[in-house]
C-alpha cells in the first residue's frame, strides 16, 4: 500500500501538502547535503485579480537540474514558473506573494530589477515567438541588450547558441532572412537558441515541445539533456514520458497546489499521493 | 432522432438567400453608379485642362493665363508640415496608449476624447486655430494652417496607432521582456518593427485626409495670390482656390477649379492605393 511508504526514504521524497513545513523540512535535510539549491519557493501565492491561481507553494529548484511540472490543464503550472520570471508583471492585476529566493535573494522584493533578473532567469514559450527581423538579429538582439561585443565575437555566440539549440546547420547560410519564415520546430529553437545566448543562470520552459514534431521534441530533449551541465532547468510538460525521461526532479500539481514533488524515478514508479498516481497512470477524473 | 429533411423550409431559405443576395448587389450598384458619375464629370470637366502651365505657373487673375503651382506647392508644403507635427505626437500617444497606459485610469478618457477629437467638424477645428493663432500673430498664416491640418490629422494617428500596436500579440512582449529587455526596448526595437507598415498606413491615410480639406484653411492659411515659401505668409493651397475659383463667374477660373479637384482626387487615389500595397506586402524584408 502507498501509506506504507516511509517518506523519508533513500530516494529523498516526500509528499508536500500546503503549507505542510515539517514535511517540506524533511524533504529538504533528506536532500540538500548532496545537491545544492539554486531557487526555493517559499509559502508562494498567485491571484489574477480575484482568482487565487496558486495556493501556498514551497519547493526547492535544485542546481544543475531539470526539474519537470506536471498536473492536469489549468492546474498552475505555467502560472508558477511565471512567478520564475515575474513574467506576470506586465499585466496589472496579476500578483504574487510570499517569497521566492534566488541564491538566497528574494526576488519578489519591490527593490529587484526585473530586467537583471530576466536576463538571469530566461523562458521559453509554449508558441515559438520569432521576432520580426532576421535570424541573426533575434539571437543578437537580447546579447546586445547587456554586453557590448565586437562583431567577431557577436558572430561566435550567435554560432555558439544555434549549434547549442540544434539549429545551426539549418540557418548557417540563411542567417539574414526572416526568423518567422521558419517553419514551427524551428522557429521554436530559434527560440530556445535566443534564450541560451544571454547565457541565463535558470531556464524555464513552459511545454517547449508541445508544438513539435516527435523528431523536434526529440532534439529538445537532448538539448535539455546537454544544457543541464550548465543552467538549472525548468520545464512543464503535459508529457509524463517526456517528464520520465529528461527531468530529474518532478513536480505534480493539481488545483493550484502542489500535491507532490521528489526526485523523478521515485515519484514515478513509487507516488505516495492517491492523486498523483492516478495521474501518472492516467486515471484521472 | 434521425433528421427529417424538411423541403418546405430549404425553399424559404433557398428564395431567402436569392433576395438578399439581389439586394447586396443593387445596393453595391446604386453607391457605385453615383462615385462612378463623379469620377466621371471629374474627368471630363478637368482633364482638358491639365497641361504643363497648370504646374509651372501661379493663379492668375481673371482672364489671364496661369496655373495652379503656387497652390499645388503650398498644398505639399502645409501637408508635409502639418504631417511632421501630427504624425510624431499621433503615433507617440497611440504608443502610450497602447504600451505603457495599461494599468491607469486616465487612458480610456484620452481614448474617449481622441474619438471625440476624430469625429469633429474640421470647420470647427480651422476656428479654433484662427482663434488661437491668427488672431494673436495678426493675419493668416501657413503655420496656423498647418496647425490645423495637424490637429485633423492628429486623432486619426492615434487611433491607427494604437490599433495596430494592439494589434502585435502579448506573446511578443513577453518574449522580449524574458530576454531582460526594458520597456521601451521592447517598444522601439521590437513591437514598432511589428507594426510598422500598419503604422505607415494610418500616417499616410491621415495625409490623403488632409489634403482635401477645405474648411480649416479657409479660416487659417487662407490664399494667396502670389508665390509665397513663407509659412508666416498667408499660403496658397488647392482646397481654397478650387473653393475661390468655382464660385466665381470666370470660366478659366472654373476651368483651372475643375483640374485642380482632379490632382486633388487623384493624388488622394495615389496615397490610398501605396496605403493598400505597404499594408499587403508581407511585414519582413531585410
Ligand atoms: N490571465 C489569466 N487571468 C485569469 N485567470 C487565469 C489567467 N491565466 C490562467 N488563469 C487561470 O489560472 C489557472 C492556472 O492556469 P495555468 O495557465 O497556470 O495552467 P496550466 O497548468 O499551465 O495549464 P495548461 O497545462 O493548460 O497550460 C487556471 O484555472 C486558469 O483558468
Ligand atoms: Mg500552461
Amino acid at each position: 500500500m502507498l501509506l506504507n511508504v516511509n517518506t523519508d526514504g533513500a530516494g529523498g521524497r516526500c509528499s508536500v501538502a500546503g503549507g505542510d513545513v515539517i514535511a517540506e523540512d524533511k524533504r529538504i535535510a533528506s536532500r540538500a547535503e548532496d545537491e545544492q539549491v539554486k531557487m526555493s519557493i517559499r509559502d508562494l501565492n498567485f491571484h489574477y485579480g480575484r482568482f487565487h491561481a496558486l495556493h501556498d507553494i514551497s519547493m526547492d529548484i535544485r542546481l544543475n537540474r531539470v526539474t519537470a511540472f506536471i498536473g492536469p490543464s489549468g492546474c498552475g503550472k505555467s502560472t508558477l514558473i511565471r512567478c520564475f520570471n515575474r513574467i506576470y508583471e506586465l499585466y496589472p492585476g496579476q500578483r504574487a506573494t510570499g517569497r521566492i529566493l534566488l541564491d538566497g535573494r528574494n526576488i519578489l522584493d519591490n527593490r529587484e530589477n526585473l530586467n537583471l533578473l530576466r536576463a538571469t532567469v530566461g523562458m521559453v514559450f509554449q508558441k515559438p515567438t520569432p521576432f520580426p527581423m532576421s535570424i541573426y538579429d533575434n539571437i543578437a538582439f537580447g546579447i546586445s541588450l547587456y554586453e557590448r561585443l565586437s562583431r567577431a565575437e557577436m558572430n561566435e555566440r550567435v554560432e555558439w547558441a544555434l549549434q547549442k539549440a540544434a539549429i545551426w546547420d539549418e540557418v548557417k547560410d540563411i542567417l539574414q532572412q526572416s526568423g518567422t519564415a521558419l517553419s514551427g520546430g524551428q522557429q521554436q529553437r530559434l527560440c530556445i537558441a535566443r534564450a541560451i545566448a544571454i547565457k541565463p543562470e535558470v531556464l524555464l520552459m513552459d511545454e517547449p515541445a508541445s508544438a513539435l514534431d516527435p523528431l523536434s521534441t526529440l532534439k529538445v530533449e537532448d538539448l535539455v539533456e546537454e544544457l543541464k551541465s550548465d543552467y538549472t532547468i525548468v520545464v512543464v510538460t503535459h508529457n509524463m514520458q517526456q517528464a520520465a525521461r529528461i527531468s530529474d526532479y518532478t513536480a505534480f500539481m493539481y488545483l493550484g497546489e502542489l500535491i507532490e514533488f521528489g526526485d523523478t524515478a521515485s515519484l514515478f514508479t513509487n507516488p505516495l499521493k492517491q492523486q498523483t498516481e492516478d495521474y501518472i497512470t492516467g486515471r484521472f477524473g | 432522432m434521425s433528421v427529417v429533411m424538411d423541403t418546405a423550409r430549404f425553399q424559404r431559405r433557398k428564395y431567402l438567400n436569392i433576395m438578399v443576395l439581389c439586394l447586396s448587389v443593387l445596393m453595391t450598384m446604386f453607391g457605385l453608379f453615383w462615385l462612378v458619375w463623379l469620377l466621371w464629370t471629374l474627368f471630363s470637366q478637368g482633364l482638358p485642362y491639365v497641361n504643363s502651365t497648370l504646374f509651372f505657373k501661379a493663379t492668375p487673375p481673371p482672364g489671364g493665363t496661369g496655373g495652379l503651382a503656387n497652390g499645388i506647392v503650398g498644398s505639399l508644403v502645409l501637408t508635409v508640415t502639418g504631417v511632421l507635427i501630427g504624425a510624431p505626437t499621433g503615433v507617440l500617444a497611440g504608443t502610450y496608449l497602447s504600451e505603457f497606459s495599461r494599468k491607469s485610469k486616465i487612458a480610456p478618457v484620452i481614448r474617449f476624447v481622441n474619438d471625440i477629437l476624430l469625429s469633429a467638424p474640421s470647420i470647427i477645428i480651422g476656428v479654433f486655430v484662427y482663434e488661437i493663432v491668427v488672431v494673436p500673430m495678426g493675419h493668416f498664416s501657413g503655420w496656423a494652417g498647418a496647425l490645423a491640418l495637424a490637429m485633423i490629422a492628429l486623432p486619426v494617428i492615434v487611433r491607427t496607432t494604437e490599433d495596430m500596436l494592439r494589434l502585435v500579440p502579448d506573446n511578443m512582449r513577453e518574449a522580449a521582456a524574458a530576454l531582460g529587455a526594458p520597456r521601451w526596448k521592447v517598444t522601439t526595437a521590437i513591437i514598432y518593427r511589428a507594426a510598422r507598415s500598419g503604422i505607415l498606413t494610418g500616417v499616410l491615410l491621415a495625409v490623403a485626409r488632409i489634403s482635401g480639406e477645405t474648411a480649416p484653411l479657409l479660416f487659417t492659411a487662407l490664399n494667396n495670390q502670389f508665390w509665397s515659401s513663407s509659412l508666416n505668409q498667408p499660403m496658397a493651397n488647392l482646397p481654397v482656390v478650387i473653393f475661390q475659383f468655382a464660385m466665381s463667374p470666370y470660366d478659366d477660373w472654373q476651368h483651372l477649379a475643375w483640374a485642380g479637384a482632379l490632382l486633388i482626387t487623384l493624388a488622394v487615389l495615389g496615397l490610398n492605393i501605396v496605403a493598400r500595397i505597404i499594408l499587403k506586402t508581407p511585414k519582413m524584408r531585410k
